[in-house]
């Protein structure tokens, strides 16, 4: 055996003990000792919360209050990055709620308190000025002034950019939240300033001061809040602001746990027939194409290992799409080992020496493993943009994502892995015959 | 040896009737959009005794609620999501899960619910896979670039999959209104992983086209393509079967919540084999041959 092929063998060895450790539960590096499972398949928690109706604005009806509430918490919890969660209105004699089902939270650095504080806020952001009332004393009065088609505008959260984000203070070494006012906002901003130079200004959430700071300068259109924010505060608080105000009130009941969407015993049963479904797959390659059957089986258990452990690592949301998308990247590695299978009984039967042979089929099939992965790879990339980016579709995403990650380190494992396998079988000397590779007529 | 471009025509004609039928049932019937697509209700119960998820489950099948999707929650509670029922229908539903289940409801709320799934993420998916779609032809453009009109096997790869994704949505728009199948956020998932799977086996059989036209097999293009697609049956077939093991598995074995998926690739991963052996390569054939007036088997005869 050459010295090149044994220290890959090495190298291979170590890699898949690595990715193995990595896998086995309650292993990993970094903290990620488990693998991040979606809602489908792990289950999480039940938010409830109960709408007050009678609290919502006017001009909006019970149903568009509802959908509204609906909309800004689907956007504050995708920013908190619980994409796969579910939010739906329900609806009965006892009144109006929102039931938010989200995932385990312990893998992804956010917990079920600070979730259901994000969810459940109001969140109305509005300026207030100070005046002067009949008794002589100050009070908070909401900002106003003229907007742009002429009507007095109260200055709240509404007008913000959905860019707020928390920064630190080079000065203070305090967190505040940076934020952007839009054209509109601007507009009122520079008028209320101008009218309070000099003057506290009061940053309201929910009706409770949050600062009141003095104002320096006539500002338009971008500022600061401060306060004594905590990191994690000041995060919620900006999402929040990026996600709008709830257009009603929500008081939480409880929240509880729940099974998988999909399911524990209907799963238990996929997972079963996944691994009958394996086997048979095994016993096909080994059946059919005898020894490069056996080796293109033990390379596609390294591929599935390291696979996992890169799931576990990143770490990927394991959801039913993203179990699909790795399902569709294990049939390609399949693929790929078959069509490196077929050639070399084409290459055999051609009466080439099993050394060239194995050389022949890896180089012949290349070009066919290259071409079919790059266009899927490209494919996910677009898919995964648009998943993201574009669309916030955590289905789309979820999918382009795993399959991403099993394409790229299935070419990996043809080229490196199954290769290297293959030259010490041949190398060995154990499989000389071209029958121990499926050829049954020479 | 088969004559797989020979026969281009009646492959055509059995494509084109599914597709045809297909988009007839859709236009006429749509797809059945399941209940994650639809308000419906909602019901939570709380059991006397310990009910497990499974006996739930075919209990709610027995009572002719096969749809619904029972959720464990905390504590022996269950959230039931099912198509919009009437309180006299949920009245019995409850009477007959005490009877079947032999425990009491101690506790129960009906609620109406909205979508679980709204119809713009399925817009979106559509939207996404077209956009793919054209990542994907201008990829197989340049990847043959070397090839006399690149363009024309992009095109061809992404016209192979759409037939694909045609069929799939076909059958299961038949099978709405002829099984009742319903269609669910799954299925979406499904569509999906058939892109995967369709775009590989594509490229596999046009790779082989490929080198037996860089190796002057033949001056005869339609004898270069049906070399390659000859040369690409075992592994397609070997590939096919082997794929279709898990996926049959999982069918007959597996889960009922996750079978709309497991249909969409089982038929899918069907197509994917037909279309590249059967379609792709001859849609390659009729273009260089300026052949199309005689895409239909009797239109050959004729001329």
């Amino acid at each position: 055996m050459k010295k090149a092929s044994k220290g890959l063998l090495i190298f291979i060895a170590i890699l898949f003990a690595f990715a193995l450790w990595v896998v086995l539960p309650n292993h990993g590096i970094g903290g990620r000792t488990g693998f991040t499972l979606g809602l489908d398949l792990n289950g999480g928690w039940r938010l409830f919360y109960s709408a007050n109706l009678s609290m919502k604005d006017p001009s909006q009806t019970d149903a568009q209050a509802l959908e509204g509430a609906k909309q800004t918490i689907e956007r504050r919890v995708n920013a908190s990055g619980l994409t796969e969660a579910t939010v739906q209105i329900m609806q009965n004699e006892q009144g109006n709620f929102i039931e938010v089902q989200i995932p385990y939270t312990k893998e992804r650095k956010i917990s079920i308190d600070e979730v259901s504080k994000l969810v459940g806020q109001v969140a109305e952001l509005d300026f207030r000025e100070q005046v002067l009332n009949a008794t002589g004393n100050t009070t908070w009065v909401t900002a106003k002034a003229v907007g742009s088609n002429g009507t007095e505008e109260k200055l709240t959260g509404a007008y913000l950019k959905p860019n707020a984000a928390p920064v630190m203070n080079p000065n203070t070494n305090k967190i505040e939240i940076a934020f952007e006012w839009n054209a509109e906002g601007a507009i009122l901003f520079k008028q209320i300033t101008t009218r309070n130079l000099n003057k506290p200004l009061g940053i309201f959430l929910d009706n409770e001061l949050i600062s009141a700071p003095t104002v320096q300068a006539v500002i338009e259109d971008k500022g600061v809040i401060e306060g004594n924010f905590s990191m994690d505060e000041a995060k919620t608080l900006a999402i929040q602001l990026n996600s709008g105000a709830l257009s009603v009130p929500l008081t939480e009941i409880a929240p509880t746990e729940v099974g998988p969407t999909l399911g524990a015993d209907s799963l238990k049963k996929s997972l079963l027939a996944g691994i009958i479904g394996l086997a048979l797959i095994i016993l096909f390659m080994i059946i059919y194409y005898r020894v490069s059957g056996l080796v293109a089986c033990l390379a596609l258990v390294v591929y599935t290992v390291l696979t996992l452990a890169v799931f576990k690592l990143i770490p990927v949301t394991l959801s039913l799409p993203g179990i699909a998308g790795f399902i569709v990247s294990v049939g390609m590695g399949v693929d790929g080992n078959v069509l490196v299978c077929e050639r070399l009984k084409e290459e055999l039967r051609r009466g080439s020496t099993l050394g060239r042979a194995v050389e022949q089929s890896f180089t012949q099939s290349w070009s066919a493993i290259w071409d079919s992965n790059v266009t899927v790879f490209i494919a996910c990339a677009v898919l995964y943009w648009l998943g993201t980016r574009v669309f916030a579709n955590p289905t789309v995403m979820g999918f382009a994502i795993t399959l991403f990650i099993g394409v790229a380190l299935s070419m990996f494992t043809q080229v490196v892995v199954t290769r290297a396998f293959l030259r010490t079988v041949v190398a060995s000397g154990l499989a000389k015959s071209p029958r121990a590779y499926g050829v049954l007529e020479v | 040896m088969i004559d797989f471009v020979g026969k281009k025509h009646w492959f055509f004609l059995i494509s084109a009737i599914l597709i045809i039928s297909g988009i007839i049932s859709l236009a006429v019937f749509g797809l059945k959009w399941g209940i994650d697509f639809k308000s419906g209700s909602q019901i939570t119960l709380q059991f006397e005794k310990e009910v497990k998820l499974d006996q739930l489950r075919q209990e709610l099948a027995d009572l002719g609620y096969d749809r619904a999707k029972p959720q464990s929650a905390a504590a022996g509670e269950f959230l039931i999501r099912l198509q919009a029922i009437s309180s006299d229908n949920y009245t019995q539903l409850k009477a007959g899960l005490e009877a079947g289940l032999a425990t009491n409801i101690t506790d129960s709320s009906l609620y109406t619910v909205s979508p679980i799934m709204a119809m713009g993420t399925v817009r979106n998916t559509v939207i996404a896979v077209i956009i793919a779609s054209i990542g994907i032809l201008l990829y197989i453009s340049w990847a043959f670039r070397k090839m006399p009109k690149p363009i024309r096997w992009g095109i061809c790869a992404v016209l192979a999959l759409l037939h694909d994704l045609i069929i799939v949505i076909a059958v299961f728009s038949i099978l709405g209104w002829a099984a009742g199948m319903e269609v669910d956020s799954l299925f979406v998932t499904g569509v999906l992983g058939i892109v995967g799977v369709s775009v590989n086996n594509i490229v596999v059989v046009f790779d082989r086209i490929r080198e037996n036209l860089k190796r002057g097999v033949s001056s005869d293009f339609e004898v270069v393509v049906n070399c390659g697609i000859m040369e690409s049956v075992g592994r397609s077939l070997n590939t096919g079967l082997a794929t279709l093991f898990v996926i049959v598995a999982l069918y007959l074995l597996g889960g009922v919540t996750i079978r709309t998926l497991i249909l969409a690739l089982l038929i899918g991963i069907t197509t994917g084999i037909y279309s590249s052996l059967c379609i792709a390569g001859q849609l390659l054939v009729v273009w260089e041959k300026g052949e199309w007036s005689a895409l239909l088997p009797w239109a050959k005869k004729t001329a």
